[in-house]
């Protein structure tokens, strides 16, 4: 296949960036999406030129390291996967393909297609953890029999692997179904429960400081994550907080 | 330099125990004067961050990624081991220490994996308080599934996404100490060097990999957690940014390089699709629970599925040959890791391969789909006979159980491992060798330790399956946290380490020096030109299986490829600022040198254990053949300057509590 792509290419965080035309040729099926982008940048540094920065790790959908917003779309066209996963077979020849980073206020860019997501750390840091102390000496591990659904829906939750696709997706930039994926996954869990009222607020705070923005229910951000995290965890969340608010 | 491994005298059970209440501690008031540096924060770094400073230490945490959520143990699948025995099934702590010790083939240290399997238990006490959403049966207990080389079912899991959930558990952890001030977290940066005061091990040089600051950092003791180095393959299932950089940079300055050479093939890997790959997925080991591995039984039939004129479901049971069921029908297709790739690489290399280049095998679902099927249609009382319906219930619980990677397979091959099987070949995935440490995890430098992946200690020359997680947790939660306060203990009144004196200069100025180096030499070839080139002699002749004549040939090409490699890179962009291909190239350069070193131990290694397979040391089935006499012990290298100059040092292994047999899964 040959392709023409449309890459931003923005030298720093202060920087303006803009979009910028490249060719590339023999691209095949097989190869994965980010593949295709090591071949781009072979070619450039052959040619002396500087290469297009991403972020990636693993190449193998869990991570959560690899963003891009391919054609519009986060992680591109494909459904339930990370753009890592995305594979050429998706595209046809002589396609255009429009790459840009993930963008939202809160996830500044750092260059190219590489952006700043420390603040989903900060969220998690205010209140994502349960306050046990590494010791040895906790209970056993089957003392409190937890039931298989709960358990499993709390898995599902805890799923999330921190990409920010819900955020680039999402005409508000809301981060609620990052930030509700791990309210969740406590709030199913007994052991969750005893911090349950401080972590939703703590955790809400800290998300609407970082300059996300909220929830209007378009649900854009279920169709884009690419570990089918439900919006039903948004729900979830938006009732642990006004329990918490509340009482 | 003799070594010793400072391994507490008594009898093996006890000697945990015994250490912990002769060690010194260090008072709580004290604990918050002293420094920790931590080096990865993957599931060894990430536990031991967070534990240490849980206790007090001020710890500062280092890692390449954006955030220390995506170590690569997040892709750790399967489970992780520990001897509950909540199944009843004749499990304890020293059959959990048996099957190590035997599934590393008899090349790991008795006491660290006894005490490996002492605290295995508390790992999942631990991590289900943290809120690790663990599989469960439906009366609400945790469940377990078996695993390679162990004849019980001790592997806990979360479906195929174990290592993310204890990563996420580990790192929820460190989150609440990041929050409290008490890990200072440094995403984005890559150590460089070590700094070494006095003997001691007492800061590390890093860069900061968005504004390509070289930065100082002081600590009164550095830690190590920085995994394996399968990436020297160029094609792995590790990630792309996983190296050996600092784990070699500690070698250099003094660290013993113990048994290299062990490196794991994982035989449940997707196949390699063409020359464009940059790295290899992994299918979990958990799926031998139920596929069943097979090739065609006749050669023209795998000719014809090469070919794409046959299909694998078109052939009949008797035109298949269940390889590893028909050569150890006691453990079948559950025999450990290192047996069954070089199974599968026989049977490939003899002609039965299956995909387009003739390497790869199939793992089969349609039988465990049946046998669900029918479990499910008694179970609700529907007909059993109803092939359809049968089809159809078995392949939910088979989805169930492995639903995310056969999703993840079909992304990849666009095939549908459903309907048809899928198809396997082993790739690169564990390194059990790593820098030498003795039973305090504490290397050849004072003050300077290593856990997890980055160490050799624990899984000899094979390691089994759902132990790594087991053994990155157990160091960096209950192992690191004694053996380090031990250490400490003496330095309580030092107070802060200056970074301005003449030791962090000089090793600020060889970093400096080297990237330098590499940025102004006017080559024109991209890192990966010369990664790739060494990967590829590494898996033709330092891979699954090894001779006397390769190794010499991969270590002088290796030297080669390093030279040329300081003469034709080319790094684009500057050194201060962002930029991805500097990293990369200058862990293309450590792992040029580590290479060469792996051949080298290779090759001094006369005899086949677990993972290294030497071609010339095999029983006449095709078995491993060890050495005991003359090989029993680990080969740990020091550095002289060239990987080929490397001072071999053995520090003998004895086993007072497993019987040396010839390791038989049959």
């Amino acid at each position: 296949m040959k392709l023409a792509l449309k890459i931003w290419r923005q030298n720093d965080a202060s920087s303006k960036g803009k979009m910028v035309d490249y060719t590339v040729e023999k691209i095949e099926p097989d190869m994965s999406f980010l593949e295709m982008l090591d071949i781009l940048n072979d070619e450039l540094i052959v040619k002396g030129e500087d290469t297009v920065a991403f972020d990636h790790d693993c190449r193998e959908g869990i991570c959560g390291m690899c963003s891009l917003f391919i054609n519009g779309e986060a992680h591109g066209p494909d459904r339930l996967v990370t753009t890592c996963q995305l594979h050429m077979r998706k595209f046809k020849d002589g396609d255009t393909i429009y790459i840009e980073p993930f963008r939202a206020k809160g996830f500044p860019v750092i260059k190219d297609l590489v952006v700043d997501r420390s603040a989903f750390d900060r969220i998690q840091q205010s209140g994502g953890f349960i306050s046990v102390n590494t010791s040895g000496n906790t209970i056993d591990a089957n003392t409190i029999p937890i039931p298989k659904h709960d358990a499993d829906k709390a898995f599902d939750a805890a799923t999330c692997i921190g990409c920010g696709a819900c955020v680039a997706t999402c005409k508000n930039s809301s981060a609620m179904l990052f930030v509700s994926a791990k309210v969740s996954q406590f709030s199913l869990l007994p052991q969750g429960k005893v911090e349950a009222k401080e972590r939703v607020l703590n955790m809400v705070n800290q998300m609407d400081a970082e300059g996300f923005g909220n929830c209007t229910n378009t649900g854009a951000c279920e169709v884009e994550c690419p570990k089918g995290i439900s919006l039903e965890n948004i729900a979830r969340m938006n009732r642990e907080y006004l329990k918490s608010s509340i009482i | 330099m003799a070594l010793d491994s400072k391994t507490p005298t008594g009898p093996i059970a006890e000697k945990w125990t015994h250490y912990k209440d002769h060690i010194n501690l260090v008072n709580p008031a004290n604990k918050r004067n002293l420094d920790i540096i931590i080096v990865g924060t993957g599931l060894a770094g990430g536990s031991a961050a967070a534990t240490l400073a849980e206790l007090g230490y001020n710890v500062k945490a280092f890692c390449f990624q954006d955030s220390p959520r995506r170590a690569h143990s997040i892709a750790a699948q399967g489970g992780i081991n520990a001897a509950k025995n909540y199944q009843g099934d004749g499990d304890s702590t020293f059959r959990l220490f048996y099957d190590t010790v035997k599934g590393g083939d008899y090349r790991a240290r008795e006491a660290n994996v006894h005490r490996l399997a002492e605290v295995s238990t508390n790992i999942i006490d631990q991590c289900v308080a943290q809120g690790v959403p663990f599989a469960r049966e439906y009366g609400g207990l945790l469940d377990n599934r078996s695993f390679g080389g162990t004849l019980v079912s001790r592997t806990f899991y979360a479906k195929g996404q174990t290592g993310q959930q204890l990563l996420l558990g580990a790192y929820s952890a460190m989150n609440r100490q990041i929050g409290r001030g008490k890990i200072k977290m440094h995403n984005r940066h890559e150590m460089l060097d070590l700094v070494i005061v006095d003997g001691k091990a007492r800061g590390i040089i890093a860069r900061d990999m968005v504004s390509g600051k070289i930065e100082r950092h002081s600590a009164h003791a550095v830690v190590i957690a920085s995994g394996g180095y399968g990436n020297v393959f160029f094609l792995s299932t590790n990630a792309m940014g996983s190296n050996v950089t600092a784990a070699w940079k500690i070698h250099k300055r003094g660290a013993f390089f113990a048994n290299p050479c062990y490196t794991q093939i994982h035989p449940t890997c997707i196949p390699v699709s063409g020359d464009h790959q940059a790295k290899l997925t992994l299918m979990s080991e958990s799926l031998r629970n139920d596929g069943r591995i097979w090739v065609p039984a006749k050669l023209e039939d795998a000719k014809m599925i090469r070919e794409g004129k046959l299909k694998p479901t078109q052939l009949a049971e008797e035109d298949r040959d269940y390889y590893l069921e028909r050569r150890y029908p006691a453990f079948g297709n559950l025999v450990p890791r290192d047996i069954a790739s070089r199974a599968a690489k026989e049977r490939c290399d003899a002609g039965f391969g299956v995909n387009k280049t003739g390497e790869a095998v199939y793992l089969d679902f349609a039988a465990a789909i049946e046998r669900y099927g029918i479990d499910q249609a008694r179970l609700k009382h529907l007909d059993e006979n109803d092939k359809q319906l049968v089809i159809k219930l078995g392949t939910e619980i088979v989805a169930n159980k492995y639903g995310n990677l056969f999703q993840m397979y079909e992304k990849i091959v666009d095939e549908d491992p459903y309907s048809t099987p899928m198809m396997i070949y082993p790739a690169v995935h564990y390194t059990m060798g790593g820098t030498w440490v003795d039973y305090n995890l504490q290397t050849t430098i004072p003050g300077c330790f290593s856990i997890g992946e980055s160490n050799f200690s624990d899984h000899g020359a094979n390691r089994l399956g759902a132990s790594a997680l087991m053994q990155g947790l157990a160091d960096g939660y209950f192992v690191l946290p004694y053996t380090i306060g031990d250490y400490l203990a003496p330095d309580i009144k030092m107070g802060k380490i200056p970074t301005d004196s003449t030791e962090f200069e000089a090793a600020e100025k060889n970093v400096v020096d080297q990237i330098n180096r590499l940025m102004n030499n006017g080559g024109s070839k991209p890192a990966d030109y010369f990664h790739k080139k060494l990967g590829k002699i590494m898996w033709d002749k330092v891979g699954m299986s090894r001779n006397e004549k390769g190794l010499k040939d991969a270590q002088q090409e290796i030297a080669q490829i390093r030279e040329d490699f300081y003469k034709e890179v080319k790094i684009p962009g500057t050194s201060d600022s962002f930029n991805p291909e500097l990293a990369k190239a200058m862990r293309v350069a450590d792992f040029l040198e580590l290479g060469e070193l792996f051949a080298k131990d290779a090759l001094h290694r006369n005899e086949s254990c677990g993972g290294h397979f030497r071609e010339e040391y095999q029983t006449t089935d095709g078995e491993a053949q060890r050495d005991d006499e003359n090989f029993a012990y680990v080969a740990a290298w020091e550095y002289k300057g060239n990987p080929s100059d490397a001072v071999l040092h053995k520090e003998p292994l004895s086993f007072e509590n497993v019987k040396l047999v010839q390791r038989s899964y049959k």
